[in-house]
């Protein structure tokens, strides 16, 4: 890889760095191209202060960009926020642009880029998601990017890619056109577009969407699905690359000037947004005991919850994805391990003890920490539950607004929340939501509706107008909402609450 | 079952399987072996220097099962003396797991754990669709199908490529061959088209075959719509408006009507709107018969998949290796059970004959083990040849031959001075 080889030369370089020493390049442009793959590190000096600006200036963009993920933002609105930071912070225009210092731009991009290279390299979750963040700029900029501009850069790098031969396009002329079902059938017409042939491993979303055609582990990718060779290339680039600084980084260990402000760095990327609903009951006193958990089901659960614990009574077990889903999010509701022991076992009536302990125990035990690596993990979130590992046949885990036909739909929530106000001239409302695929309006308009009793109107959604995003949010506020009714010392807690939700 | 393992096991072919070359590579050597003990004990991190050093590991413990998982950056064994990150799976078959439960809501003859040969048609139809479409789509060549010694099938693909593929391309793939989705509360667990639009090439290729295979398996051996829950499901599945569907809710509750007899209902209906029937009902095809994948197997490089030629602690069959030309003349219930290959072996055991040993010792790569440990190992390779063991064993190492060819041509081509270690 050619970065190995020059690293040292880069670290000898960033060690002479001294004062004020202007890159002096040889050539007159030393960046042809608005876009970088940033496969050369920058050579030359810059200062220590250059040095910090620049990926300070970049790590702004990219923590904005991270946020914008777990906003859930729409690509527009993500395209857009995300060009005005980096108007702000670091232009990059196109060589149409005409603007003196092209050069200069280009190279604050390199560096920073750089920089922030080092500062991430260091553990698997921080280049994870790193490369997530650029991968995810290098895609706004190159949605952006001038067409012309595009090819020129496109063409000054070997892809490996092999167009189809016109014998081919017409000896499949069919499949093609069939494989491109997904688009607007207008648009397609294999023999007037062009076409790639790649190796199916470096277009997997396509793939596992079945958007190209595959022939003996060749991907056929049409010409507009270009880009995604493009940043998949992107992408596994870096990622190898980061790994291999990962491995040069010890040598910098004695640089007492870059490696504090290396450290700086990544804390800021992981203070700046946090990405998950930690426990959040611990502070409010009431203990949760296996018990109250029927009780609570019915009183504050979201309809993915309502579903599994049903399921779990009914049952009298839940398969391996239920029992996570709903495990940790009790957990984080304030069920402490021994309450969930002690939960789990009554609730799996029909095992004996002897195949309770060894085959679930641990796995309870494991979801508090307490076992295995000792991870703490979080409840999961509206979004993992509707994108990560999907329910298959026999599974019961998964967001019914998303997972079940909307006759089940229906029926169940009418089952579940009936008693609670909600009756079946409320469907259509939610069911509207469903159709769109807006399952996170859904549930909010549910809670909406099971609240209004609390005096929650329309539109308000668990507190604020904001949506439900996560179950764990959803109980909270209901609890939450249970109390101030009650009047049980509302003003201490709704404080400590609303710090919560934010 | 220690006397399966100590006289039968076909050692030297699970290892060039493994191995791909005779002399033993990482590709061995730093496997991941996982052994089953009864009661429930799992020692999992095993790992070992060649087959001999394997078999005296097997019949040392006597494991209900073992299992085989990736070949990780060090020796599994030595995990404990190297730190956590350099400790990362790195090759690994990629691995498919068809088991018969996830049919249970569509298949009338039995449930559970239980399997028979009418059910087997299933796995047969999977197994023949998942071939092709592997074959073709991404161009793989070394299939290996094993049966999982009751209700399963399993798949091992050792090709270079797919033994390189990272989780997340194992995940696309998967992604790729997954057509039926969707948990218990979802009716229609197909969603593979644009509209109305034809399905994507893979999957159209695949229908001509599975519209055959469920008039013959759905319609008259499963009889799928002939109880009220499954046509209820059927009703649910058509693009029909609620008075056709009414209609033929009253209809069927009054008189018993057999899945075809209601199929062609269907059919006659479809003429008059073809645009929206004909691909609705080319959907219930495939959620009736495409192939259903335990996707979580596939995905992982460190998931561990139970090792052929393995016997099924509750059934006493063997996993055997499967040829997918003749999968639907396989019957589960003809496989060869522990107590069976014992019994042949005792019968030939009262008249033995040597020319098994004398045929392949010169194929024997022990040559550091000295001379008692060829004897040992010819032995063994006898003894299998005798029992009804053999065709399966042969199968496995036809299997074999083909990808050590296959490894040694690739060397070649890469030039001397170039091994598979530097490769890996």
């Amino acid at each position: 890889m050619q970065n190995s080889k020059d690293r040292p030369k880069e670290e000898a370089s960033l060690k002479q760095a001294n004062l004020e020493v202007e890159n002096h390049g040889t050539k007159n442009v030393r960046y042809p191209h608005r876009l970088n793959f940033y496969e050369k590190p920058p050579l030359g000096d810059i200062t220590i202060e250059e040095f910090e600006t620049c990926a300070l200036d970049r790590l702004r963009i990219l923590a904005e960009i991270e946020s914008s993920f777990v906003r859930n933002r729409p690509w527009d609105e993500l395209m857009k926020i995300t060009e005005a930071q980096c108007g702000k912070y670091l232009q990059l225009n196109s060589n149409s642009a005409h603007t003196l210092g092209l050069d200069a731009q280009r190279r604050k991009d390199h560096v920073g880029h750089y920089v922030l290279r080092l500062a991430f390299c260091r553990s698997e979750e921080l280049r994870r998601r790193f490369v997530k963040a650029e991968t995810t700029l290098f895609r706004v900029r190159y949605d952006r990017d001038d067409w012309g501009e595009r090819d020129v850069f496109l063409k000054s790098r070997d892809f490996g890619w092999e167009e189809l031969s016109e014998e081919e396009k017409q000896a499949h002329e069919k499949e093609l056109v069939a494989a491109s079902a997904w688009m607007n059938s207008r648009d397609v017409d294999p023999m007037k577009d062009r076409y790639y042939k790649v190796k199916w491993t470096r277009v997997p979303d396509l793939v596992e969407k079945r958007r190209v055609l595959l022939k003996g582990g060749m991907a056929w990718v049409p010409s507009r699905e270009q880009s995604s060779i493009v940043f998949q290339e992107f992408q596994t680039t870096l990622a190898k690359a980061l790994e291999m600084t990962a491995k040069a980084l010890p040598f910098l260990d004695e640089d007492t000037r870059i490696v504090p402000i290396l450290n700086n760095l990544s804390q800021g990327f992981l203070a700046g947004v946090s990405s998950e609903w930690s426990t959040a009951t611990a502070g409010s006193g009431d203990e949760l005991t296996a018990d109250m958990i029927d009780d609570m089901a019915k009183k504050h659960f979201p309809a993915c919850m309502r579903n599994l614990h049903e399921c779990l009574r009914r049952d009298k077990h839940l398969k391996h994805f239920g029992r996570l889903q709903y495990g940790l999010f009790l957990k984080v509701l304030g069920l402490s391990i021994d309450e969930a022991i002690t939960f789990w076992r009554r609730s799996f009536s029909n095992l004996q003890d002897d195949k309770f302990n060894k085959e679930y125990r641990y796995n309870i035990r494991h979801s508090y920490g307490l076992e295995g690596k000792r991870a703490n993990y979080p409840a999961k979130s509206c979004q993992q539950i509707l994108t990560s590992d999907q329910p298959g046949t026999g599974d019961s885990h998964g967001c019914p607004y998303r997972h079940f036909s909307p006759d089940n739909l229906q029926t169940a929530l009418l089952s579940m929340y009936s008693n609670q106000g909600l009756t079946s001239a409320d469907l259509p409302d939610i069911m509207h939501a469903v159709k769109a695929n807006h399952f996170h309006v859904a549930c909010t308009r549910v809670f909406e509706i099971t609240h209004a009793r609390q005096g929650v109107a329309k539109g308000e959604g668990v507190g604020g107008g904001e949506s439900a995003t996560h179950p764990n949010q959803y109980a909270a506020r209901s609890r939450e909402l249970e109390r101030e009714k009650e009047g049980v010392n509302a003003k201490k807690e709704e404080d400590g609450d609303v710090v919560m939700m934010g | 079952m220690l006397a399966f393992y100590k006289r039968l096991y076909p050692y030297k072919s699970i290892f060039g399987w493994l191995n791909h070359e005779h002399v033993p590579t990482k590709r061995w050597t730093h496997r991941e072996w996982a052994f089953t003990l009864p009661p429930d004990t799992y020692v999992r991190y095993q790992s070992f220097a060649d087959a001999e050093d394997l078999k005296k590991q097997v019949c040392q413990l006597n494991p209900t099962r073992f299992e085989i998982g990736p070949v990780y950056s060090a020796k599994p064994r030595d995990r404990k003396t190297v730190r956590a990150a350099n400790f990362t799976p790195q090759l690994r078959e990629l691995v498919f797991d068809i088991d018969m439960t996830d049919y249970d809501e569509i298949r009338t003859c039995c449930s559970g754990a239980d399997i028979c040969s009418r059910c087997w048609a299933f796995i047969a139809v999977a197994v023949r669709v998942l071939d092709k479409s592997i074959r073709d789509q991404f161009g793989y060549k070394h299939l290996l199908w094993v049966y999982s010694g009751r209700r399963g099938i399993h798949l091992w693909i050792s090709d270079k490529e797919a033994m390189e593929l990272t989780d997340e391309q194992r995940r696309a793939l998967v992604g790729n061959l997954t057509v039926i989705q969707g948990g218990k509360e979802m009716k229609k667990k197909v969603n593979v088209r644009q509209g109305t639009k034809p399905p994507p090439p893979s999957i159209s290729t695949a229908l001509g075959f599975l519209s055959k295979r469920f008039a013959e398996i759905i319609l008259d051996d499963q009889d799928c719509f002939a109880q009220e829950d499954g046509w209820e499901v059927l009703l649910q599945l058509l693009p029909v408006s609620d008075q056709v569907r009414r209609g033929w809710r009253a209809k069927w509750e009054v008189k018993p009507l057999s899945s075809s007899a209601k199929w062609d209902a269907v059919k006659t209906e479809a003429k008059k709107n073809e645009a929206i029937m004909l691909p609705a009902m080319e959907d219930i095809v495939l959620q009736y018969t495409y192939p259903r994948l335990d996707a979580e197997v596939s995905k992982h490089r460190n998931h561990l998949l139970k090792a052929p030629f393995c016997i099924h602690p509750k059934t006493g069959r063997v996993c055997v290796p499967v040829d997918p030309s003749t999968i639907d003349d396989f019957n589960p219930e003809r496989v060869p059970t522990v107590g069976q290959l014992l019994r042949e072996l005792d019968e030939v055991g009262a008249n033995p004959s040597g020319e098994g040993a004398e045929r392949h010792s010169g194929r024997s790569h022990f040559t550091s083990l000295g001379k008692a440990a060829i004897l040992i190992t010819t032995a063994l390779r006898a003894d299998w040849q005798r029992t009804s063991l053999k065709p399966y064993v042969d199968m496995l190492d036809k299997h074999v031959a083909a990808l050590m060819d296959e490894v040694r041509r690739a060397k070649r081509e890469a030039g001397p001075g170039e091994s598979a270690e530097h490769v890996l």
